[in-house]
């Protein structure tokens, strides 16, 4: 499984890519597999304002709903709406066609809180004990 | 603990994602639900259900005593004849939905959900009157073939001619040299066969059919898949879509209730709830909002709840989302809108004519040029 090394991960399986002030925030390739074929998307709008942990959307397979949680705070500055009418490309292509929103970050300290690639591959592990 | 059917190594070796259903470890899915359901109404896709139950009634009294406890009519079932129907209580409540294979009238095979398995044969053993009854679902295992496919597969395995087995038929033979009851029957909405066969041989027949089936690219599949090609036939799940407290009449069963072919336990309170009309019914739904409906979604009318989801997807035949809900009898005709409640928010729905998926039409031969 594929855990890029220039992202940041939650134990509940988003990814965070930081470009600047923003923060491009999807699911990981973990979450993605385990979830099986999405079918269904719920994203924030621009302008809506995320607390990290809280939820900012659903993504839904053939079995499961599951929800989203902000690795951030922040506001949603861009959102990846062609995902909504495709969500197949979560699985396909988890890290660059499949993310889900920007957040611009509102306290960029919390990045400090998120899990490197090694430590979430670590948390998987433990997690699959 | 879980329990495993014959075939679990097999499913594991073949990378399956195994999840407990109904007390079984089972394969969900092996390479996606999405690709097994589609190969499955495209070609053939290949389950083990070896989970069902198989209660078996013996003796003169079989068939009499089985037509006691089964809402459909046996005497219309001819022997190699299998038929589908409810075993109730005397509420009228559903103790499980079944097929019955009637070998003759002194030997009638039952078919029974997994997670009934022992329900079922307590019931049907303490009610049934002078027959043999016997629990022999650790004696068969189960193999299901299903999509257009499937016949022209088995057939490669078997000297039994399948052009003369019709739908809800079946016979007995070997299938590559496993003896089995080869049915065709499902519960894909497609055409195909369920072999019942010996446990410590379903791993050879398993390979066999997969084998056989590798030109036309037959693919195992899971539960996610029949679960999804049931749905988009309507077909009810026992304990989903309905359970000791609802009636065949209500989950829109009613089809399979003789109520004229003589006496039967629960005659006389579907009798009377037939006489009475039915105050809720399962009808088949499609979403004309966003969202996907699940089981235990709240079905709203005005914004208060009338009714509830008991099953529901998206249709990966026909990209909608459908499902099945309890609905007050007034909202259960086709055309009738409600809304159900998906994470606080109200998406409108529409009751449509079941099965949702029907099967394109072949073109009829000429009519091209």
């Amino acid at each position: 499984m594929n855990f890029p090394d220039d992202l940041q991960y939650t134990r509940e399986h988003e990814w965070c890519r930081v470009k600047g002030g923003r923060a491009v925030v999807g699911i990981t390739d973990h979450a993605q597999d385990a979830l099986g074929d999405v079918v269904y998307l719920e994203l924030p709008k621009v302008g809506d304002v995320l607390k990290k942990g809280e939820t900012f959307g659903v993504v839904e397979s053939t079995k499961a709903v599951s929800d989203l949680f902000a690795p951030v705070s922040g506001k949603v500055v861009e959102v990846n709406d062609p995902l909504v009418d495709a969500p197949e490309t979560v699985n396909e292509d988890p890290y660059e066609e499949g993310w889900m929103i920007q957040v611009e970050m509102s306290d960029p300290k919390e990045l400090k809180e998120l899990l490197d690639p090694a430590a979430y591959r670590k948390f998987l592990e433990e997690e699959a004990e | 603990m879980a329990q495993r059917t014959p075939l679990y190594d097999v499913h594991v070796k073949a990378g399956a994602r195994i999840v407990e259903f109904a007390g079984w470890e089972m394969p969900v899915q092996y390479t996606g639900i999405l690709d097994e359901h589609e190969a499955v109404r495209r070609r053939a896709g290949l389950f083990d259900v070896s989970h069902m139950g198989e209660v078996v009634f013996r003796g003169p009294k079989a068939l009499e005593s089985l037509q006691r406890l089964f809402t459909n009519d046996l005497s219309k079932c001819a022997d190699g004849q299998a038929m589908y129907g409810c075993l109730c209580r005397d509420t009228g409540g559903i103790v499980d939905d079944v097929v019955v294979y009637r070998r003759s009238a002194t030997d009638l095979l039952v078919c029974v959900n997994a997670a009934n398995r022992q329900k079922d044969f307590d019931w049907l053993h303490g009610h049934a009157a002078g027959a043999d009854v016997q629990n022999e679902s650790d004696a068969w295992a189960q193999l299901a073939l299903q999509g257009p496919a499937a016949a022209a597969v088995v057939q490669k395995l078997t000297a039994v001619r399948l052009t003369s087995v019709g739908t809800y038929r079946f016979t007995t033979g070997e299938v590559a040299g496993v003896p089995c009851i080869v049915a065709r029957t499902g519960y894909t909405g497609e055409d195909g066969f369920e072999l019942f066969c010996p446990p410590g041989r379903a791993p050879a027949l398993w390979g066999s059919l997969l084998e056989a089936g590798a030109a036309e690219r037959v693919v195992p599949a899971g539960l996610g898949a029949r679960d999804s090609l049931r749905l988009e036939m309507a077909y009810r799940l026992y304990g989903s879509d309905m359970d000791d407290e609802t009636t065949p009449l209500e989950a829109g069963l009613g089809w399979v209730v003789k109520l004229d072919k003589g006496g039967f336990v629960g005659r006389e309170a579907l009798a009377r709830q037939k006489e009475a009309g039915v105050p809720r019914k399962l009808v088949g739904f499609t979403l004309t909002d966003p969202g996907i409906p699940r089981h235990g979604y709240r079905v709203l009318r005005d914004g208060q709840p009338v009714g509830l989801v008991t099953s529901g997807t998206r249709s990966p035949s026909l990209e909608i989302a459908v499902g099945l809900a309890y609905v007050p009898a007034p909202l259960a005709a086709e055309g009738s809108t409600f809304a159900v409640e998906i994470r606080g928010r109200a998406a409108a729905a529409r009751v449509v004519k079941t099965p949702f998926y029907s099967k394109p039409k072949p073109a009829s031969p000429g009519a091209a040029p």
